[in-house]
């Protein structure tokens, strides 16, 4: 029997809906089960991806552990792929791109209606805040782009399939969408 | 003067002050485009429509149509220049399609779905720019301005106006409104405008009418750019598709190259091969 594939998935600056897309496929889940095996992602728990075929980045770079994590699937993964608008061109998490990053912590923590006890945060376990939030492109290689907010099932499976087969993956016009 | 010419190996018949990208319309081939329109002058400054005319390069939409022509439109490395193109304008704009009103009527975002554009390939810009909702029917969201100039032509030439200009050049180069404070709202502009319907982006946009139809019943959601354009002209000119060949040289589509709409996402796993794949 052939070595099962592995996968790992993250979330980056993203709302999970990738990932909630993803497990949309349904049934089709039992016959991905057969075939691949995950290391890092939500449904494993595990801190740091091993060794990896595929990796799936769901959201934009926003802070110094975004950074991290993406270069670590990076070393790890042999194909990396971009999964949503988030990943792809910074998504939802980039409107705070027209603002100072001061002012949006200071209306998040200080100003803001209805902060109460209002401070900044300042642990050293927090993840410094990059000045932009950025595409996961502008920070390492990606081998591919699944576009969507979120891509459909249809588009993770299509994708999964491909690249299990040692196919580019393609999509056909009906399933390719930016919204 | 009418004639023929071989677009991508299709014989295209064309009639007298038909450019290239026209006439091609008019007989279903179609040649992607985002800053011109029909029964507007031509103008050529998207360089989508680039195509290669006996050899040389020049815009489909400003090129009359000559007898005899040969035109390569559908060949790769024109692709690739229109998908680089087209990803330029995502990234020196703010085009965010989840958030955006047009999202499904929105020919650029058509275009970039016909060129099968996955990725918006360069840095992204994040320009400043900013929202002018001061108009009680029409807002400008500047962040999707590609500067096709349509609603400075259409306000020009078709209203009557001369609303809309644009100003500065290079990455300062901006949409600007003809009234004192620069707002829309002390423009004359009406809705019933063209200026305020004729922006192939969500750049202008018509308040109280984005969800008149849901997301995914939207004209590009149930149909390719491509289909949409050239049957709107072949309805016109009252003429059925089709035409003879001229070159047994024809290329696919993208969407075609791409295998289609036939089982990528059959509800089928194969066993696990080696991926072969490297970084």
């Amino acid at each position: 029997m052939a070595a099962k594939i592995k996968i790992a998935t993250t979330s980056l600056a993203g709302c999970f809906g990738c990932h909630m897309s993803f497990l949309d496929i349904d049934e089709r889940l039992l016959k991905l089960a057969d075939v691949v095996e995950f290391d890092r992602s939500p449904l494993t728990d595990i801190e740091h991806c091993g060794p990896c075929d595929i990796g799936l980045i769901e959201g934009g770079v926003c802070n110094s552990e975004n950074v991290h994590v993406l270069r670590e699937f990076r070393a790890n993964c042999k194909i990396l792929v971009a999964v949503g608008a988030c990943a792809i061109n910074g998504g939802l998490p980039a409107l705070r791109n027209f603002f100072k990053l001061e002012d949006c912590l200071l209306e998040a923590y200080q100003d803001g209606i209805g902060v109460d006890n209002p401070q900044i945060p300042n642990d050293p376990e927090l993840p410094l805040l990059l000045d932009k939030v950025r595409p996961v492109h502008e920070i390492v290689k990606i081998d591919y782009f699944m576009p969507g907010c979120p891509p459909s099932a249809d588009v993770f499976w299509s994708y999964l399939s491909a690249l299990i087969e040692g196919r580019d993956p393609t999509l056909p016009y009906e399933l390719v969408h930016y919204d | 003067m009418s004639g023929t010419l071989c677009i991508d190996g299709i014989t295209v018949p064309f009639s007298d002050g038909q450019t290239i990208i026209e006439a091609a319309r008019s007989a279903g081939v179609y040649i992607p485009y985002l800053c011109h329109r029909p029964g507007y002058a031509p103008y050529g400054s998207c360089k989508l429509c680039t195509v290669k005319v006996n050899g040389r390069t020049n815009t489909a939409c400003t090129l009359p149509a000559a007898d005899g022509q040969t035109v390569i439109s559908n060949s790769p490395d024109l692709q690739y220049d229109r998908q680089r193109i087209t990803q330029m304008l995502f990234v020196e704009g703010n085009h965010f399609c989840p958030s955006c009103e047009k999202s499904g009527n929105c020919q650029l975002q058509a275009v970039a779905y016909h060129q099968n554009m996955l990725d918006n390939h360069y840095p992204h810009f994040y320009a400043q720019r900013e929202l002018d909702a001061s108009h009680p029917d029409i807002l400008i969201d500047h962040d999707r301005c590609i500067f096709c100039n349509l609603c400075v032509r259409a306000s020009k030439e078709k209203d009557g106006k001369e609303v809309f200009g644009i100003a500065g050049r290079g990455i300062n180069k901006r949409l600007i409104v003809n009234s004192p404070s620069g707002k829309l709202k002390d423009s004359d502009i009406s809705v019933n405008d063209e200026a305020a319907h004729v922006c192939p982006t969500g750049a202008i946009l018509v308040k109280r009418s984005a969800y008149l139809a849901p997301i995914g019943e939207r004209i590009y959601d149930q149909h390719p750019i491509s289909e949409v354009a050239c049957e709107k002209a072949a309805i016109k000119a009252g003429e059925a598709r089709g035409y003879g060949s001229c070159d047994p040289t024809r290329l696919p589509s993208p969407s075609q190259q791409n295998g289609g709409p036939d089982s990528h996402y059959a509800a089928t796993m194969p066993p696990a091969p080696d991926i072969k794949h490297g970084r």
